[in-house]
């Protein structure tokens, strides 16, 4: 780790203007992946700025339904929150998926959605990397990429976002309400995160001198009808190889309204409109939900090792909505898959 | 021949000299002020400064569990946690866990029920296990294993652990 300087935030007008100030400072609130980054020298910002104590974290219902989240709150405390407990178990099941309990008591909402892949060359200072060093070429491509993207990847990156929560959080169709030198503004979640293109250095569409705020869950939270299978190469305590959130909003046996956002398999949370567009008014079965899985996978592309992961998110994406459909979502502690 | 990958984002010199800052921390119940560079976190601030050796550094990535502790009793991992950042915190380690020379229920447990071989990821083992039961999420053997994840025991003593916990869980009047 380099040595750096260390301010604390007073407010986030303070923390942006900190930030604004400095382009080579870092916001830092739970540490867990920054801290981590900087060990390995991946990470070498010369200043951090805490903005651990601003006051962002409640966990509050909105006007028109909806839940609003602050940044800071922890991911332990939101996944056991019981208005997301109740109304979005979704967001629950897929905190509790991820991680240890030690890292989700420190890592908080906002910063989930700031981390960084774990591609194995983006951590090794030794080898290229688009991401950590702009044309210095990938190392996955070519290397060793079980752990890899199959879709929306580019002849610069492979990598795959690490995130549970945000894989659920694309399926509820959040909001990110963000906080800059001009003002306030909000951004759909979908387009918070980016494909790699030519810029893999770049994981998101938040400017360089904005802070996230809060994120805003609509009313619709597909309480009854959901489910976040993740699968991997350990038990626990493990990144996807590939993950599903399902939602599903049925009447009677036919379908109303259905999402379906996959983890592990790309440079951001992938959903497709189609995909789910094709399962309205159809009855819930394990055939319609093959059916959208080959949409949801169409142009998913294998490199040397990680090709099994199309087979394995098609059968996943038909396993985890089927769970949705009966009202049984994947129970994390429990390692059987049903 | 390949060129070694360009050094060139290695961009600047390392400032000079640390700049410390002042904090207060009450560990185990005491109040403990000292100075920390930016960068030093909260368990090399917990070994090497205050000499609370008991919590360990183990991968010192987040990785391991070995260094966990209680931070206001929720637990952490130290070796991603800047000192800076908890000043004026309540840290328990697991030097602080008995009581007037009574061990923590925890600490008997893992006694009556050889739940370690070589020890090293002890202390973390049971500062995580006394923030499971503070939490009171675990009921079930699966759910202290799932709950109990982010601590590693490379001896493999993980099924004494779990017997170690219900028993703790017990003796505290837990389910």
């Amino acid at each position: 780790m380099i040595n750096f300087e260390y301010e604390r935030a007073n407010d986030v007008a303070d923390a942006v203007r900190q930030i604004a100030a400095d382009p080579e400072a870092k916001f830092i609130a739970g540490g867990t992946n920054l801290v981590d980054l900087m060990k390995y020298d991946v990470a070498r910002p010369m200043r951090l700025i805490d903005i651990s104590r601003l006051p962002l974290k409640s966990v509050e219902e909105t006007a028109d339904g909806g839940v609003r989240i602050g940044a800071l709150v922890p991911n332990s405390d939101l996944a056991y929150h019981p208005i997301i407990e109740k109304r979005y178990p979704l967001v629950s099941s897929a905190i509790l998926a991820g991680a240890s309990q030690q890292l989700r008591n420190m890592a908080s909402t906002g910063g989930n959605l700031m981390q960084r892949t774990r591609c194995f060359y983006f951590y090794d200072v030794a080898t290229p990397c688009n991401k950590r060093e702009p044309g210095s070429g990938c190392s996955a491509i070519d290397g060793i990429n079980r752990i890899n993207a199959i879709l929306g990847t580019s002849e610069a990156c492979i990598a795959t976002h690490p995130s549970d929560l945000c894989v659920a959080l694309a399926a509820l169709e959040a909001k990110v309400h963000v906080a800059g030198p001009t003002g306030e503004r909000t951004v759909a979640f979908a387009d918070f995160h980016r494909l790699p293109g030519d810029t893999p250095e770049v994981d998101t569409n938040l400017k360089p001198n904005e802070i996230i705020m809060a994120i805003e869950l609509p009313a619709r939270g597909f309480a009854k009808n959901y489910s976040y299978l993740k699968i991997r190469d350990r038990l626990s305590y493990a990144f996807a190889l590939v993950s599903v959130a399902a939602a599903l909003e049925l009447d009677g046996g036919h379908i109303k309204e259905a999402r379906l956002a996959l983890g592990g398999v790309a440079h951001k949370p992938w959903r497709n409109a189609e995909a789910e567009a094709s399962l309205r008014g159809k009855a819930a079965t394990p055939h319609a939900f093959a059916q959208a899985a080959e949409i949801a996978l169409r142009g998913a592309k294998g490199f040397s090792h990680n090709a099994f992961k199309i087979d394995l998110a098609r059968r996943a994406i038909i396993r985890t909505m089927t769970q949705a459909a009966n009202g049984t979502p994947q129970v994390q502690s429990s390692k059987k898959v049903r | 021949m390949d060129e070694p990958v360009s050094r060139s984002h290695f961009r600047r010199e390392v400032v000079s000299k640390p700049r410390e800052i002042s904090i207060t921390l009450h560990v185990n119940g005491e109040r403990r002020t000292l100075s920390v560079a930016p960068w030093t976190t909260l368990l090399d601030a917990l070994r090497e400064r205050l000499q609370l050796t008991g919590t360990k550094k183990g991968c010192d990535h987040g990785q391991c569990g070995a260094c966990t502790v209680l931070v206001e009793g929720r637990r952490v991992n130290a070796c991603l946690t800047l000192a800076v950042m908890k000043d004026g915190a309540h840290v328990t380690t697991i030097e602080g866990l008995a009581t007037d020379g009574a061990l923590h229920p925890l600490q008997q447990a893992f006694i009556d029920h050889d739940a370690f071989q070589c020890g090293y990821c002890t202390p973390g083992q049971i500062c995580s296990a006394a923030g499971l039961l503070a939490e009171g999420k675990a009921k079930t053997s699966d759910e202290i294993r799932e709950l109990m994840s982010g601590n590693i025991c490379r001896c493999g003593a993980y099924p004494n652990i779990v017997a170690a916990i219900e028993q703790a869980m017990r003796a505290m009047g837990g389910t």
